[in-house]
């Protein structure tokens, strides 16, 4: 698992982290009823970063990035989200939607739409983008993840590859200045791994703000330059990449790394 | 050990399955005659169904269509040797039994309420093929209303002109091919032309009227009372959230119509007084009465069946818990309860000297029965939807509303057709109940007819024709419904 999957080369020249805040997260605590999910996670994500997040499972790494567009609600603390503060405030919440694209495990695809209406729909009825120009954007994004000619049809005629990245190019026609990713090959086929991350990579080589849960350690080490290790609802570790899977300073790191390297 | 190793060298080219197992042959082998037990069973029932197809013509087919007697028919019967069925019954009462007492001259206006129905209905159940379908929707009401008016010549080559031309029409609406040269079509006429529905939204007001009589005005008094909700929705939702201000129009609407609908039509009508002759509703009755209370609960039982499952979803907890109360005591209580409220028990905490219709009154009890059980019928469609929906359209930005009418309703309700038809067609069957508090629905109005010293002691054939009315209506919902759900599948086509 330590080589990536993909034998794409990864040109790192445009993914340059500049020094403006894009999420701030203090002291954030989160609790399922009883179970205290995320304790005291203070974060704070650069625009350009590409940051991934690993750990085993349990261990809330899902609960963080869904807690960044409000999927989750977080108790206590504070998320700034581009300069937005997440609170119940519902107009705050949309807006903070509409900047910060996800995606998800299970592709989450509308199946009674086709893939162009997918792609066209929240433009048109969030963005009030006229639909003819909405329609140029969905193609243009469909083009870049290699999918234009299947964009009249369905998302049950497509392959899982085929629609994670229908799920991408979905999220990049809002415009997104952060895209989230939820484990995003977990439910993929070897093969079609490599089609979503190669789509990731070209994303990461054009500056997006990203934040990937992933078990996908190649490309951990290759395209991102922060790994952030979670277990028990906590930042245990956190490190780019060289230094965090040659290095590991933790035990419960270490402990991780071995048994999935 | 033998040597577990082999290459095939050579792929196996396609051949037909042996002749025994295709075609007719193979079918009937198959699902007919797959061993002797099958074979046996296939005879015996092929015998039965004969026997029994055999006896209903022989009782079907009887020479008593000009009898105006039970007594009559009998002795026909006995004359000719054969038959058993005595259909004079029905070619003397028929209209009846469509129409009730309906007023002879009048029942011209249910007829064309009737057709105009399914011309209403036709943007509503069929995709739009194109904008085009105004020029169709126009021939065909043309068409109705020629049948309005008194028979000429003149209006007799009117009608085969428009037929003509809605068949033109019709053709070419279904000779247009699918797929870009489809879209482009659609794309063009939305240039142009309104969209066919503008003539459903007016049927709702015209059906009534048509129906009733009475001024015009009061139509056009109700349909007041939706433009101002929808103005008044338009005006708030910006500033104080969508909730809020659907709230004030729903109340702004209620308003109108208790307190300042009714002077307006009479001042209305005072000015400019055009009108149909108004007909009391304990006239009407048979099959259109059936429809009407039929077609009315189930237009409006859908949309608050839709309002109630989404209430009972959400997270404002008296919404929640009101949608709860309702649906569950809606459904615990018997139809024909809540049709003697309707008759007997409303009238006492009305105010005295209140004229609230009789029919408006089952229509209404009619309409949240079926709404309570449609409630829990797309709660299911609800329930079958992946969270991963919501998230989606959650992460997109998509609002509660819109999230909700673009990416949940369309799958839900496609995941209950079933259910919602079975409720529609369960609502429809159950308008007969009405007999019981003494409206006159067919099956009422079998019973007034057997009063009918001719007619005393007749049955099968007044149900066997009520049935195949009933039958022909609940047959073509049903028949929709499968039309329907293969138009709307999208998976792995």
């Amino acid at each position: 698992m330590s080589t990536l999957e993909t034998d794409r080369k990864v040109n790192r020249s445009q993914m340059k982290v500049s020094d403006k805040v894009a999420i701030e997260i203090r002291k954030m605590n989160k609790w399922y009823g009883q179970f205290h999910v995320l304790r005291d996670i203070d974060l704070t994500v650069y625009e350009g970063e590409r940051i991934v997040i690993a750990g085993p499972s349990g261990s809330g790494k899902s609960t963080l990035i869904r807690c960044i567009n409000r999927l989750e609600e977080h108790q206590s603390g504070q998320i700034i989200v581009d300069g937005i503060e997440l609170s119940s405030d519902l107009k705050n919440i949309d807006k903070v939607r509409s900047e910060v694209g996800m995606v998800f495990q299970h592709f989450n695809l509308f199946p009674h739409l086709t893939i162009l209406e997918n792609c066209t729909l929240a433009p048109i009825w969030v963005r009030k983008i006229p639909r003819k120009q909405a329609e140029e954007t969905a193609m243009h994004f469909l083009e870049k993840v290699k999918i234009p000619e299947q964009a009249h049809k369905y998302p049950g005629q497509l392959s899982g590859g085929q629609q994670q990245r229908v799920a991408i190019a979905r999220s990049l026609c809002m415009m997104p200045r952060i895209m989230l990713f939820d484990e995003p090959t977990s439910a993929l086929d070897p093969e079609m791994i490599k089609e979503v991350l190669d789509t990731m990579i070209e994303l990461a080589e054009e500056g997006m703000t990203m934040l990937v849960v992933t078990h996908e350690m190649g490309f951990a080490q290759q395209v991102a330059n922060r790994v952030i290790f979670m277990d028990a609802g906590q930042i245990v570790e956190q490190n780019e990449p060289t230094e965090f899977f040659n290095n590991p300073k933790s035990e419960r790191t270490k402990l991780f790394l071995s048994q999935i390297l | 050990m033998t040597d577990l190793s082999f290459v095939r060298t050579e792929m196996l080219p396609e051949r037909a399955p042996p002749p025994s197992t295709t075609g007719v042959i193979g079918w009937l082998r198959k699902n007919l005659f797959d061993g002797w037990l099958n074979s046996a069973l296939t005879i015996v029932s092929l015998l039965f169904v004969f026997w029994v197809l055999d006896h209903l013509f022989v009782w079907g087919i009887s020479p008593t269509w000009s009898d105006g007697s039970l007594d009559q028919c009998r002795t026909t019967i006995s004359e000719a040797g054969w038959g058993g069925a005595c259909w004079g019954v029905i070619r003397e009462r028929w209209p009846q039994m469509l129409y009730g007492f309906y007023p002879e001259e009048l029942r011209i206006r249910p007829t064309l309420a009737f057709f105009l129905l399914f011309i209403a209905l036709i943007p509503v159940l069929f995709s739009m093929i194109s904008r085009r379908m105004n020029w169709l929707l126009l021939a065909l009401v043309l068409l109705a209303f020629t049948f309005a008016v008194e028979s000429s010549g003149l209006i007799i080559a009117a009608r085969v002109v428009l037929a003509a031309a809605a068949l033109w029409i019709g053709v070419l609406l279904v000779r247009v091919p699918t797929g870009e040269e489809r879209e482009e079509q659609i794309k063009q006429g939305a240039g142009r032309l309104p969209n066919p529905l503008w003539f459903t939204a007016l049927y709702i007001f015209l059906m009534p009227w048509l129906l009733w009589g009475g001024t015009v005005w009061t139509p056009v008094a109700v349909a007041l009372g939706i433009v101002i909700g929808g103005l008044a929705f338009r005006l708030l939702s910006p500033m104080t959230g969508t909730l809020a201000a659907l709230i004030v129009a729903v109340v702004a609407t209620i308003l109108w119509w208790l307190l300042l609908s009714g002077p307006f039509a009479d001042m209305m009508h005072g000015i400019f007084p055009i009108g149909l002759e108004p007909v009391k509703s304990r006239l009407f009755g048979g099959l259109m009465l059936s429809i009407t209370i039929g077609v009315v609960a189930i237009a409006v039982s859908l949309p608050l069946g839709i309002v109630l499952a989404l209430g009972r979803q959400s997270d404002l907890l008296i919404v929640k818990y009101l949608s709860v109360i309702f649906i569950e005591f809606i459904r615990g209580v018997p139809l024909i309860t809540l049709l003697f409220v309707a008759s007997v028990l409303l009238n006492i905490f009305m105010p005295p000297g209140t004229n609230f219709d009789i029919i408006l009154r089952v229509i209404i009890m009619a309409t949240i029965f079926s709404a309570a059980y449609m409630a829990e019928v797309i709660r299911g469609g609800l329930a079958a939807l992946p969270k991963g929906q919501y998230e989606a359209a959650d992460a997109l930005g998509l609002d509660y509303w819109k999230a909700q009418r673009l990416v949940i309703m369309p799958q839900a309700l496609k995941i209950s057709i079933p259910g919602i038809v079975s409720t529609f067609i369960g609502l429809f069957k159950d308008t007969t109940l009405v007999s019981i508090i003494g409206l006159m629905d067919p099956i009422g109005l079998s019973n007034a007819i057997r009063a009918d010293a001719n007619w005393n002691g007749i049955v099968w054939e007044l149900y066997g024709f009520i049935a195949l009315m009933f039958f022909i209506f609940t047959f073509s919902m049903s028949r929709y419904s499968m039309y329907l759900e293969r138009r709307l599948r999208t998976d792995h086509r």
